[in-house]
């Protein structure tokens, strides 16, 4: 009976909400007429005051009449405006306008406020349109009165101003949003894939950007600057081939290799001259590379740690919490996203088992033992794939120190050259199946599964990165030790050529050596640099042919030769692929960690990679809607995939290391690069400081540079993270301690519950009089769910109702004494026209007896 | 943005900016996918406000919508008639809040109506069998789906009156990791 009710106040309920509304707006707009001209016109305030105050009785009576949570609020605001004119026209005249204006002035906050909420509310747009209109009707006119005031112009061209902000602001973002590129595409792939593989494209995005600043940057502040105001090409040994390989420089065998004319060109470390400063800008070009060496690495941590702390501000609970198993299932887990029918059934089948698998779990009164079984499992699952990576560790380990030997003996086959290489794809190749096909076992989630897969993959091409550092650290050592031998003979050959030009005995000015005839170093700045522009575009090759061939062929051949075929190969064995969302984005990771590395050797590398990640995104995207399947357990993507982000800090800090390394303590080359000559890189900003700054500076800095100074400086950082650790950990406790609190309490409750359903309804009653004494039990339970609830307490909606509770409800002035009314239901409570009545008390259906009320809603289906 | 368009004139634009989550370009582009489902029907110029309705059935044939088990509730509850016929504005209304920038106190409050199948503003056993069964397209058996609800109700009636309320709800479900 109590739904007929309901129902039947629903049908009139949006009826008269509306046609009240429509009213509320004339009068709004009467009121507004009649502020304004009060405050200009005094005179005829005493016609109008009648008037007033007799639509603020109606206004009562309307209240009393109809109670409509929402409309509440417009009637209080229109209620005191109006009123308080009235009022302080019979009382003071010179003094009020002062108050008035206060008051005025607070109310175009207030509707500032609900124009730049609105939003927000959860009402028709129909409504939100009207109550906007008339915001900003109301904002304009009174504006314009304050502004009138003496004194007042100031205001006006503050609010003038802010109102150029806003739209300022609002213009910005359209540009912004209208600059973020591939929105439809990567749209596109999430409706037929799911959200997973699509957040693989956004960060694929997120990459680019970042890379594209980097690219910036370099090109921007280094290689332009060298190109256009530098020394040109041939002009210095550095800056021109050597004659032994001036025939080859051009073939496209050595380019390929990036030697010949790619080598001894802007792109790498070596090209660049160790002039203090270039062109008549006197731009210090030695300082610029430093410093933009260093800045890469800033920016880049600056980005990844602040898009870290906001998808941690975002992310809300972690989803460790099991209360909510069956709920989360039914209410969440389909992915609105999906607009693909074979992924929605793919979606259907899978929310189909997990619903049956959570049900067999309840159902199996003996849960302990499953779950330990799960527990050995994953235990086991977790010591095989340790097993597996000390064994490929071991395994590359192994290999290197054997290809050290062989690197010193003369005649070796091609296997034995590229052993190392061979032995690591085939790593690469075998292991992640491996590790998947353990990972079967655990029985995770496969979201959380994509985790565990991606930090186990991840570990392994730790190991291809170690070897690749040791090989090259191997070289440069090398390199060095020849290059002390080198500069001698150098340093010879230079002093040889001008005794002869001297002992020849001809002019005074000997003719200057070739540059292309001077013996020179190895450079080992550009080895590095080289190496690794040659991994990022082998890198580059292999992904875009195993996608071609994995892919693309695969899908070509299951689909044309399956018309002849003995079998079904679509539905049998070779089937198509799924997009492999834990190799691409470990994959990009560690590509953009040999970027890091590289380039501060080869300033052109963040160009290579710009290029990359522009065409892997047109080609990815092809690939995936082309030639891939959807998964066949289809997941969401959580919004914070700090996860990915995890990974590239990790990478970020690995590959700050070697370059950080070489920067403080290998020699430069003595005669290639903006630091020859130098002992030590750094010692290019000791230099600025001394030659280009005042004294005062230098001083400041010797002393900021101090250990002294510095050691402090860390223990008091580390100090202040381990409070602010201890801190939150302070807040998790409190939190748990409540959750904890509040389910015991609704233990308690419904306990108490099913007893009273055995009683008789005459007990019933008896001890709902009885209740209010013992109410002190379930009242801190509501000031938890207030805690608990924060977003609630400060949404719109919340203020609403309780205005509507403040000005209806019977027991209010005596809350929290004796009768509590329930805390969280006013709090939460939204302003749903016309369904609800305001009588929190009476209408609802609560557990907590409401003492002498006589609650209706009880009827309702219980358990 | 160099063409001049004459669908809304600026102060329309402006103010659904306001009421929405969306820029101008996104509104626009919402207005032809709108359009695009009736070209006849829905004429190009919208600044005096035509009262133009597009029924269910093609609201319903939208890829978005298409696939989803719940999508004849979504468009009732953001019609203005609550039968899943929609105007211009509703429309834009159920975009705004399906968009990522929605907040989820928002999408909450939508999830909810959306779920309460008979609009009694509860979301009793009754609704949550009808989500199960569209959930898994009537796979489960009576029971199975009768011991979910169940499970649901127990996890999330805070207050113990057998059905779940919208504070219920909200605060089961912005907990979610799922929940966007």
């Amino acid at each position: 009976e109590d739904k007929e009710d309901d129902s039947k106040e629903e049908d009139n309920g949006p009826r008269q909400n509306r046609a009240s509304k429509r009213k509320a707006l004339q009068r709004k707009n009467n009121d507004g007429k009649t502020t304004e001209k009060g405050v200009s016109r005094k005179r005829e305030r005493d016609k109008k005051a009648s008037t007033k105050e007799q639509k603020d009785s109606e206004n009562k009576e309307k209240k009393t009449n109809k109670q409509k949570g929402k409309e509440k609020e417009n009637k209080d605001k229109k209620e005191r405006r109006s009123s308080t004119p009235s009022t302080s026209n019979s009382s003071d005249e010179e003094s009020l306008t002062e108050e008035e204006l206060a008051m005025l002035m607070e109310q175009v906050e207030q509707k500032k406020k609900l124009i730049s909420t609105m939003r927000n509310k959860p009402w028709r747009m129909v409504k939100k349109l009207s109550m906007l209109r008339e915001a900003q009707a109301f904002v304009e006119k009174f504006e314009g009165a304050l502004g009138k005031g003496k004194g007042k112009k100031l205001y006006a061209y503050k609010m003038m101003m802010a109102k150029k902000w806003v739209k300022f602001k609002r213009d910005f973002d359209n540009f912004k949003t209208q600059c973020i590129p591939w929105e439809m595409k990567i749209k596109e792939v999430e409706s037929h894939f799911g959200s997973s593989v699509a957040s693989y494209f956004i960060f694929l995005r997120w990459m680019y950007g970042v890379n594209l600043v980097l690219f910036g940057l370099i090109f921007g502040l280094v290689i332009i600057p060298e190109v256009l105001m530098g020394m040109p090409y041939g002009s210095m040994p550095r800056k021109t081939v050597p004659r032994a390989e001036q025939a080859t420089a051009m073939d496209f065998s050595v380019l390929w290799d990036f030697e010949g004319y790619i080598k001894y060109s802007a792109l790498f470390y070596g090209y660049y001259n160790n002039q203090r400063t270039i062109g008549w800008l006197k731009y210090r070009l030695p300082m610029a590379y430093f410093m933009v060496g260093i800045s890469v690495f800033g920016y880049s941590l600056m980005v990844v740690i602040r898009s870290m702390a906001r998808n941690a501000n975002e992310s809300t609970g972690e989803g460790d919490d099991e209360n909510f198993v069956f709920s989360w299932k039914m209410f969440t887990s389909w992915d609105y996203l999906i607009g693909n029918p074979e992924t929605a059934d793919n979606k259907f089948a899978s929310i189909t088992t997990s619903f049956k698998e959570s049900i067999v779990d309840e159902q199996e009164s003996n849960k302990d033992e499953n779950i330990h079984l799960r527990r050995f499992l994953r235990v086991l699952a977790n010591v095989l794939i340790i097993c597996c990576l000390c064994g490929s560790g071991y395994l590359i380990y192994f290999v290197v120190k054997r290809s050290q030997t062989f690197s010193k003996m003369q005649n070796i086959g091609w296997y034995e050259r590229n052993e190392v290489e061979i032995v690591m794809s085939l790593l690469g190749m075998f292991c992640p199946p491996l590790f998947e096909t353990i990972a079967a076992l655990e029985n995770y989630h496969p979201r959380i599964g994509l985790k565990w897969q991606l930090g186990r993959i991840f570990a392994l091409f730790l190991g291809n990165l170690y070897t690749f550092l040791l090989a090259l650290m191997d070289d440069v050592n090398e390199k060095l030790a020849e290059e002390d031998v080198l500069k001698n003979i150098t340093h010879w050959t230079l002093l040889s050529h001008h005794n002869s030009s001297i002992g020849n005995g001809s002019t005074a000015t000997p003719p200057p050596l070739d540059p292309a005839d001077v013996p020179r170093g190895p450079c080992w700045e550009t080895t590095v640099g080289i190496e690794f522009v040659r991994l990022t575009v082998s890198d580059i090759l292999v992904t875009f042919v195993t996608i071609l061939v994995g892919d693309f062929i695969r899908a070509c051949f299951v689909r044309f030769v399956n018309y002849c075929w003995c079998w079904d190969l679509e539905a049998g064995f070779p089937s198509y692929a799924e997009f492999d969302i834990s190799g691409n984005v470990l994959g990009l990771v560690f590509n953009q960690g040999m970027i890091w590395m590289g380039s501060f050797y080869a300033p052109g590398l963040v160009g290579i990679n710009v290029l990359r990640l522009l065409t892997s995104m047109y080609f990815q995207c092809w690939a995936v809607m082309s030639s891939n399947v959807p998964h066949e357990r289809v997941f969401k993507a959580s919004k914070s995939n700090n996860f990915y982000m995890g990974l590239l800090l990790l990478i970020l800090f690995l590959s700050l290391l070697p370059v950080a390394y070489t920067i403080m303590s290998l020699p430069p080359s003595f005669d290639c690069g903006p630091f020859s000559g130098k002992k030590r890189m750094y010692e290019v900003i000791q230099e600025t400081i001394e030659l280009d700054f005042p004294v005062f500076v230098a001083k400041i800095f010797s002393y900021v540079a101090n250990p002294g100074l510095i050691i402090p400086a860390i223990l008091l950082m580390v100090l202040a993270i381990y409070y602010l650790n201890a801190v939150s950990e302070a807040y998790q406790r409190a939190n748990a301690e409540l959750k904890k609190k509040m389910q015991m309490l609704r233990e308690e409750e419904k306990n108490k519950r099913n007893n009273k359903t055995t009683t008789n309804s005459a007990m019933q009653d008896l001890e709902d009089l009885l209740k209010p004494n013992t109410k002190s039990e379930s009242q801190p339970k509501q000031v938890e769910d207030k805690k608990i609830e924060p977003p609630n307490k400060t949404s719109p909606v919340g203020k609403q109702g309780k205005a509507a509770a403040e000005d209806v409800s019977p027991i209010n002035g005596r809350r929290g004494a004796v009768l509590t009314p329930p805390l969280h239901m006013l709090v939460t409570r939204p302003p749903m026209p016309g369904v609800r009545t305001p009588y929190p008390g009476l209408a609802r259906p609560r557990p907590h007896p409401q003492g002498p009320v006589p609650w209706r809603g009880r009827g309702q289906p219980r358990y | 943005m160099g063409n001049k368009q004459t669908i809304f004139t600026p102060e329309q634009l402006d103010a659904y900016q306001d009421c929405t989550f969306f820029t101008r370009k996104e509104i626009l582009r919402l207005f032809y996918r709108y359009r695009d489902l009736a070209p006849q029907l829905v004429p190009l110029d919208y600044t005096d406000k035509p009262d133009v309705t597009l029924p269910y059935e093609l609201i319903g044939s939208m890829p978005e919508l298409k696939d989803n088990p719940f999508r004849q509730r979504i468009a009732e509850v953001f019609s203005e008639d609550g039968e899943g016929n929609m105007t211009l504005d509703d429309f834009l209304d159920m975009f705004s809040v399906m968009s990522e920038m929605a907040p989820r106190d928002l999408k909450a409050y939508y999830a909810f109506k959306i779920y309460d199948f008979n609009n009694d503003d509860y979301i009793c056993k009754s609704d949550l069998e009808k989500t199960v069964n569209k959930l898994t397209q009537n796979e489960l058996t009576p029971e199975e789906v009768n011991l979910a609800c169940n499970k649901v109700i127990d996890e999330a009636d805070l207050d113990n009156d057998g059905k779940l309320s919208l504070e219920d709800f909200q605060h089961m479900i912005i907990r979610a990791p799922d929940f966007l």
